[in-house]
C-alpha cells in the first residue's frame, strides 16, 4: 500500500513554506527534517501541512499587530479613526471563527489518516522483520524472534523491509525515538506496544531513549544500522558464530542499572521477552498481549525455512491460552 | 554528640554533598537569623503577626502571594540559569547527572505550581472583589487558610534542597521512576506532600472564588456587565473545581505507595503505571488552562484601557473563555500519544487539541480589533499585553503542530516540546501576570512602577525570551531529547545550546532589572493621588489607591458594563462617591490566627510523612482537626465598622 | 439570632436582605453563600470519588492471583452495612425537617440516632478489614486489594470525619438552639451526609455487587 500522499498542490506549497521558515537551513543534523523512511517522511509530511496552516493565521496575526499598534498609536497628531464605541461586528467575528475551524478540520482530517496509516505496515507486500525491544536501566535491549539473536544498544535491520518493533521496559519506562526513521513510541513496564519502521537507504541513524529515567538516562542512546539484506543475513551468521549466548543470569545482570556499550548475542533465554512484559502486569492485559502473540506468530511462521525461532513464538501463546478467560481467538483487536 | 550530629548533617542536610550545600545552607541560615534580627531590631514582630499572619483582608493576601509569586520565580528562574549554564557546551561538568535531576524537576514543579499558581491568585485577590464591587471574597477566612496551606506546600517543598534532598523524577513524576523502588529518600515525598497541602489550598481557592463572582456582586452587576478579568476568573475557578481532584487522588495514590506500600502504580503485584500518567494529566492539561485563562482575562482589562476603547466582541471573549475551560478536559491524552493508545483515541484527542486553538485564535484577533482605531497608550502593562500577542500566536502555532499526533511521534520529548510550552507559558502566564501586576500595582501599593527601569527590563526579557527558545525549535528537530544533563559533541547541538544559554541570562538580567525597578519605585514611583492612574474602565478605578480595608464606603449600584468609564465620560463620577447619610456600619470579618497555625500543622504533619516520622504526621493532622473543631465552635468572628470611621476615613481621601 | 439578623442589609458583601419565606437556613444571605460553597465543595469530593472508582475499575481484575472479589466480599457484611447507612441519611433527613419546623428536641435525637448508626457503620466496617487483613487480604498484597482498600477507606473516613463534625454541630445546637446559623449547619453536615450515602451506593453496587456476582 502507498502511504497517504498529500495532494501534490499541498505538499509543493508546504515544501515551499518549510524551505522559508527554516532559513537556518537543514543540514544533516537536523535529523527530523532528513527522512530516511517511509514513516519519517509520512511524519514530516505531516509536520510540513500543519506549518502551512498554521501560517495562515499567524502571518495575518503579526502583520495586523504591527499595523495596528503603529496605526493608532497615542499620538498628538494621530489622524487614524478614533471610535472608542464600536466593538461588534457580527461579520468579522464569523470570519474568524470559520477560518480556524476550516483550518482545523483539514488538518484534523489528515491527522486522522496519517494516525490509521502509521499503525500498519510501511509495505505490506514485503515480509516484515519483528525486533522485541526491551529499555533497561540504562542500556537497550534488541532482540531477534526470527533470527533468535540479541544485541545491546545497537540495532541491525535491511533496508526497504518494515521492522516490526515490539517493545517494552524492565525499568522505568522510556521511549524509542529514532528520528530518521520515524517517531517515538514508548516502552512501558507491563505493556507490549508495535511501532513500524523502515529505513529506505543504507546508514547509520542516531537512536536514543527519549523519556527521562533517571541518573544513566542522557547516556542511553543506541545506532541503528540499516544494511542491505545480504549483509543483514551475513551479520546475523556472523553473530550466531562468534558472539555469547545471553542467558537468565547474563539478563539478570544486564537488568542491574549501569551504561553499557554495544553487545551481541547469539541466543537468548526462550520466552524472555514475553515473560518480562507478564511479569510485571501483561497478564492484565489480554487484548493486547493476543495482538503481539498474534503478530509474533506469523512472523516466527515466515522466518521458519531461516531458522529456528518456533519455541518463542510458542511459549506466550500457550501461556496465554492456558490462562482461564484468556483465549486467544486470533482476533486483532485495535489495541495498539 | 559530635557523632550523632554529623549523622544528622549527612542524613538530613547533605552534608557530604559539597560546598554548594554548605553554601546554601550557610546563605539560608544566615538569611533566616537577618531576617529575625530586623523584625527584632524594629519591634516589627507585632505588626507582622497583626497586619500579615493573620489578616483576612483579600488585599493583603493578593499581595503576600504576588511576593511569593516573584520569590518563587527568582527561585525557578535560578534553577532554569542553571541547567542553561550546564547545556551551554556539550560534555560540560558544571553540574552531575542527579544534580541536574533534582533542578529541573525542582524548576518545573516550582514554576508551574509555586509561581504561575500564586501569581494567579494574587490577581484574583487584589482584583476580583474590588471589579465586581465586594467587600471581601465569601469565605475571608477560608481564602486565609487556602494561603497559608499553598506558604507551607512551597517552604515544604522548598526546603527539600537543603534538608534530606530535592525530588529527581521530572515534575510530572511518573512512575515506576518515581515508585521507592527506583527513587528512595526523601526527595518524592518531598513533591508528593508540598502538592498534596497546596493542592488542598489552591481547591479551597476555586471555590471561593466562584462562590464570590456567583454570589456577591453589586446590584445591577449582571453577568454579561462583568469585566472580562472576572469572567476569566470565572473560567479558571471551574477548571479549578474540575481538575484538582484528580491531582489529589494522584498523588495521594502515588504516596499509598511509597509510604504504605500498596501497588497503585508500581510495576509488581498488578500496579498500573498508566493510571497515574491518565489521572496526572487529567489534572495536568486543565491546569495550564488554569494559569492562562486569567492572563487572558489581564490582557483583555489592559487592552480595553490602554486603547481607550471598548473591548472588542465581548460575548465572543466569555464564550470562547467558557469554551476553553470546556474542551481543556477532552485534550489530556495529548500528553501521551506515543503510550500506545489506540488510533482511534489518538485522532479524538489530537482533533480536541486543535480545537482549543480556534477559541483562543478568536481572543487574539478580538484584542487586536480592539486596539483597531482605538488610541494605543505603550505603558508597561500594554507593553507586555502586545509582547504576548506574537509570543503566543507562534506558541499556538506550534501547539497546534504538536497536536498532529503523527507529528508529535517526532516533537515528543524533544526540545521541540520544551520551547513550545515555554513559549505558550511565558508568552502567555508570565507576560501576563507582568502585565497585570504592572497594571493593578498602583491599586496595591499606592504608586507606579518607575516606566524607565521597566522599558530595560521588558526589552531584556523578550529579546532574551526568543534568543533562549527560538533555538530550542531548531534543536528538538535536530533530535535532542529533554532532560539530558550533558550531550555528545558529534551531533551538532552546541552552538545552539549555546546561544540558548546566552538568552536564558537575558531573562535574568530582565528579572534582576524588574526587581530593581521594584526597589527604586518604593522610593521614587509616581505617587498615584487619584486612584485612577491609566484612566481606567472598571470599578476598582473609581476607589481610592490603596483601597481603604473595607474597600467601598458605599456599595455601587451598576447599570453598565465598563461603568466607571460610562460614569467619567457622562461626567457622573461623583455618583460613587460615598454620602454620609448613606453610610453605614460595615460588617468585616475579624483577622484569625488559626489559618496560619493550620498551615503549620500542615507543615509538621507533611513533614512527618516525608521522613516516616509518624508520630510528627499524626499530630500534625490532630492538630488540623483541632483548629477545623475550634472554627467549628467560633460564633463571634465578625465586627462592624462604624460609619464614624468609615466617614473619618474618606475624609481623609478627600472623597467626602 | 440576634448577631445574624443585624447583619442583614449591610453584610461585607452587600447580600440582599433576609427573606423570611425561605426555609431557615437560607434566610441569611451570609448562611446561603455558604450553602451554595459547600454544594461547590461537593462538586470536587464527588470528582475525588470519580478518580478513586475509575482507579479501582482499572485495577479491579489486578489480583495476582491473591483473594478476588468474589472470595472477599461477605453479603451479609455489606448488606448490613448499605442498611444501616441508608437508614441513617433518613434520620439525618428527618432532622433537616425538625429544623424546619423549629423542633430543638427532635433535631437533636435525630442528630444522635444518625451519629450512632453512623457509628456502628464505621464500626461494620472496620470489622470487615480486620478480616480480611486476617485472611492476607493486605493493602500490599495485590493492585486489587490497594484499590479496594483506599476506595472504601476513603469513604470510611469521609463518614469517621462525618461524626466528628455531626457531634460538634449537636452540641453547638444544644448550647445555642436554632438559629439562621446553626440551621445552616445543620443542613450543611446532612448535605455532606447525604451525599456520603449517594458514594456508597455506588460503592455497593460497583464494588460488592459487581464483585460478587461478576
Amino acid at each position: 500500500m502507498k502511504r497517504t500522499q498529500l495532494p501534490k498542490s499541498n505538499r509543493v506549497l508546504a515544501l515551499a513554506a518549510l524551505t522559508a521558515l527554516l532559513v537556518s537551513g537543514c543540514g544533516p543534523e537536523y535529523l527530523v527534517l532528513n527522512p530516511a523512511g517511509p514513516v519519517a517522511r509520512e511524519e514530516l509530511h505531516l509536520i510540513e501541512l500543519s506549518t502551512v496552516l498554521v501560517l495562515i493565521v499567524i502571518i495575518p496575526v503579526l502583520a495586523l499587530l504591527a499595523y495596528i499598534v503603529w496605526r493608532y498609536r497615542d499620538k498628538p497628531d494621530n489622524k487614524a479613526p478614533y471610535t472608542p464605541k464600536w466593538s461588534e461586528s457580527k461579520a468579522l467575528e464569523v470570519v474568524w471563527w470559520g477560518i480556524p475551524v476550516v483550518i482545523v478540520a483539514v488538518l484534523g482530517y489528515y491527522t486522522g489518516k496519517s494516525t490509521f496509516n502509521l499503525t500498519e505496515p510501511p509495505q505490506k507486500d514485503v515480509q516484515p522483520l519483528t525486533v522485541q525491544v526491551t529499555s533497561l536501566n540504562w542500556k537497550w535491549l534488541f532482540q531477534y524472534p526470527g533470527q533468535n539473536v540479541a544485541t545491546v544498544n545497537y540495532v541491525e535491520i535491511p533496508v526497504g523491509v518494515p521492522i516490526q518493533f515490539e517493545l517494552t521496559a524492565d525499568a522505568p519506562m522510556n521511549s524509542f525515538w529514532v528520528p530518521e526513521l520515524g517517531g517515538q513510541e514508548y516502552t512501558m513496564p507491563g505493556m507490549a506496544m508495535r511501532l513500524w519502521l523502515e529505513a529506505d537507504k543504507p546508514g547509520t541513524y542516531y537512536g536514543s531513549g527519549a523519556n527521562f529515567t533517571g541518573k544513566g538516562f542522557a547516556h542511553m542512546n543506541f545506532t541503528v544500522k540499516a544494511v542491505s539484506q545480504d549483509e543483514f543475513d551475513q551479520w546475523v551468521k556472523q553473530i550466531k558464530s562468534n558472539s555469547p549466548a545471553l542467558t537468565m543470569t547474563g539478563y539478570e545482570q544486564l537488568k542491574q542499572p549501569s551504561v553499557v556499550g554495544t553487545m551481541s548475542y547469539s541466543s537468548y533465554p526462550p520466552g524472555l521477552f514475553h515473560d518480562v512484559v507478564w511479569a510485571d502486569g501483561g497478564r492484565y492485559m489480554p487484548d493486547m498481549m493476543n495482538d503481539m502473540t498474534g503478530m509474533q506468530g506469523q512472523t516466527a511462521d515466515a522466518a521458519k525455512p531461516n531458522g529456528a525461532a518456533t519455541d518463542t513464538a510458542k511459549s506466550p501463546a500457550g501461556d496465554t491460552s492456558s490462562m482461564p478467560g484468556m483465549q486467544m481467538d486470533g482476533g486483532q483487536s485495535a489495541g495498539h | 554528640m559530635p557523632d550523632a550530629l554529623r549523622q544528622f548533617a549527612d542524613t538530613y542536610l547533605m552534608w557530604q554533598e559539597g560546598p554548594m550545600i554548605w553554601i546554601s545552607d550557610v546563605l539560608i541560615l544566615l538569611t533566616s537569623i537577618g531576617i529575625v534580627a530586623t523584625l527584632t531590631y524594629f519591634k516589627k514582630w507585632k505588626w507582622l503577626w497583626r497586619e500579615w499572619l493573620t489578616t483576612v483582608d483579600h488585599k493583603k493576601i493578593g499581595i503576600m502571594y504576588l511576593i511569593a509569586a516573584l520569590l518563587m520565580m527568582f527561585r525557578g528562574g535560578a534553577d532554569g540559569l542553571l541547567m542553561r549554564t550546564q547545556l551551554a557546551a556539550p560534555g560540560m561538568h558544571f553540574l552531575d547527572a542527579e544534580h541536574y535531576d533534582q533542578i529541573f524537576t525542582t524548576h518545573g514543579t516550582i514554576m508551574i505550581l509555586f509561581m504561575a499558581m500564586p501569581f494567579i491568585f494574587a490577581m484574583f485577590n487584589i482584583v476580583v472583589p474590588l471589579q465586581i464591587g465586594a467587600r471581601d471574597v465569601a469565605f475571608p477566612y477560608l481564602n486565609a487558610i487556602s494561603f497559608w496551606l499553598f506558604f507551607f506546600g512551597a517552604l515544604l517543598f522548598n526546603i527539600s534542597f537543603v534538608f534530606g534532598g530535592s525530588p529527581d523524577a521530572g515534575w510530572f513524576s511518573y512512575p515506576p521512576l518515581s515508585e521507592l523502588q527506583f527513587d528512595p529518600g526523601p526527595g518524592e515525598n518531598f513533591y508528593l506532600l508540598a502538592l498534596q497541602i497546596s493542592g488542598i489550598g489552591s481547591i479551597a481557592t476555586g471555590i471561593n472564588f466562584l462562590a464570590t463572582i456567583l454570589k456577591m456582586r453589586a446590584p445591577g452587576m449582571t453577568l454579561m456587565r462583568m469585566p472580562l478579568f472576572t469572567w476569566s476568573v470565572v473560567a479558571a475557578c471551574i477548571v479549578i473545581i474540575f481538575a484538582f481532584p484528580a491531582l489529589t487522588v494522584a498523588l495521594a495514590l502515588l504516596m499509598l505507595d511509597r509510604i504504605v506500600g500498596t501497588h497503585f502504580f508500581t510495576i509488581l503485584h498488578g500496579g498500573n503505571p498508566m493510571m497515574y500518567i491518565n489521572l496526572f494529566w487529567v489534572w495536568g492539561h486543565p491546569e495550564v488552562y488554569i494559569v492562562v485563562l486569567p492572563a487572558f482575562g489581564i490582557f483583555s482589562e489592559v487592552v480595553a484601557t490602554f486603547s481607550r476603547k471598548r473591548v472588542f466582541g465581548y460575548s465572543s471573549m466569555v464564550a470562547s473563555l467558557i469554551l476553553i475551560s470546556v474542551i481543556s478536559y477532552f485534550v489530556w491524552a495529548h500528553h501521551f500519544f506515543t503510550m500506545g493508545a489506540g488510533a482511534d483515541v489518538n485522532t479524538f484527542f489530537a482533533v480536541a487539541s486543535m480545537a482549543v486553538g480556534i477559541p483562543t485564535g478568536v481572543k487574539v484577533f478580538n484584542w487586536l480589533f480592539t486596539m483597531y482605531r482605538g488610541r494605543i497608550r505603550l505603558n508597561l502593562p500594554m507593553l507586555w499585553t502586545i509582547a504576548f500577542v506574537p509570543c503566543f500566536a507562534l506558541g499556538g502555532a506550534t501547539g497546534i503542530m504538536l497536536a498532529a499526533a503523527p507529528a508529535d511521534y517526532q516533537y515528543h520529548n524533544s526540545y521541540f516540546l520544551i520551547a513550545h510550552f515555554h513559549q505558550v507559558l511565558i508568552g502567555g502566564v508570565v507576560f501576563g501576570m507582568l502585565a497585570g501586576m504592572y497594571y493593578w500595582w498602583p491599586k496595591m501599593f499606592g504608586f507606579k512602577l518607575d516606566e524607565r527601569i521597566g522599558r530595560w527590563a521588558f526589552w531584556f526579557f523578550n529579546i532574551g525570551f526568543y534568543v533562549c527558545f527560538m533555538p530550542q525549535y531548531a534543536l528538538g528537530f535536530m533530535g535532542m531529547q529533554r532532560r539530558m544533563y550533558t550531550y555528545p559533541a558529534d551531533m551538532g547541538w552546541g552552538t545552539l545550546n549555546f546561544i540558548s544559554t546566552v538568552g536564558a541570562y537575558l531573562m535574568g538580567i530582565g528579572f534582576v532589572l524588574i526587581v530593581a525597578q521594584v526597589l527604586y519605585s518604593i522610593k521614587y514611583g509616581e505617587r498615584d493621588l487619584t486612584g485612577d492612574p491609566w484612566d481606567g474602565r472598571t470599578l476598582e478605578w473609581s476607589l481610592p489607591s490603596p483601597v481603604p480595608h473595607y474597600n467601598f464606603a458605599v456599595i455601587p449600584t451598576v447599570t453598565d458594563r465598563d461603568y466607571w468609564w460610562k460614569l467619567k465620560e457622562e461626567g457622573r463620577t461623583d455618583e460613587l462617591k460615598p454620602k454620609p447619610e448613606d453610610i453605614q456600619p460595615i460588617h468585616m470579618p475579624k483577622n484569625s490566627g488559626r489559618p496560619f497555625i493550620m498551615g503549620v500543622l500542615f507543615f509538621v504533619a507533611g513533614l512527618g510523612f516525608v521522613f516516616n516520622w509518624y508520630v510528627l504526621a499524626v499530630l500534625g493532622l490532630l492538630g488540623v482537626v483541632v483548629t477545623l473543631l475550634a472554627r467549628s465552635f467560633e460564633y463571634d468572628d465578625e465586627y462592624y465598622i462604624q460609619p464614624e470611621e468609615v466617614e473619618h476615613v474618606e475624609a481623609a481621601l478627600g472623597r467626602l | 439570632m440576634a448577631v445574624a439578623e443585624k447583619a442583614l442589609g449591610h453584610a461585607h458583601g452587600h447580600l440582599s436582605g433576609a427573606d423570611l419565606a425561605k426555609p431557615l437556613e437560607y434566610q441569611d444571605p451570609h448562611q446561603s453563600v455558604r450553602i451554595l460553597g459547600f454544594w461547590l465543595f461537593l462538586a470536587t469530593d464527588m470528582l475525588l470519588f470519580g478518580c478513586l472508582f475509575a482507579t479501582y475499575l482499572v485495577l479491579h481484575t489486578h489480583t495476582d492471583g491473591g483473594p478476588t472479589a468474589k472470595e472477599l466480599f461477605d453479603i451479609p457484611g455489606f448488606t448490613a452495612e448499605t442498611f444501616i447507612l441508608l437508614t441513617s441519611s433518613f434520620t439525618g433527613g428527618l432532622a433537616t425537617l425538625a429544623m424546619r419546623n423549629r423542633n430543638k428536641k427532635q433535631v437533636l435525637a435525630w442528630l444522635a440516632v444518625t451519629i450512632l448508626l453512623g457509628l456502628s457503620f464505621v464500626g461494620l466496617e472496620a470489622q470487615e478489614f480486620y478480616k480480611d487483613v486476617l485472611e492476607g487480604a493486605t493493602m500490599q498484597r495485590s493492585a486489587f486489594l490497594s484499590a479496594f482498600f483506599t476506595l472504601v477507606g476513603t469513604h470510611g473516613s469521609h463518614v469517621s470525619l462525618g461524626i466528628v463534625w455531626m457531634f460538634s454541630i449537636l452540641l453547638q445546637v444544644a448550647k445555642r438552639g436554632l438559629t439562621q446559623v446553626t440551621a445552616r449547619k445543620i443542613f450543611i453536615v446532612n448535605l455532606y451526609w447525604h451525599f456520603l450515602d449517594v458514594v456508597w451506593v455506588f460503592i455497593f453496587t460497583v464494588v460488592y455487587l459487581f464483585g460478587v456476582v461478576l
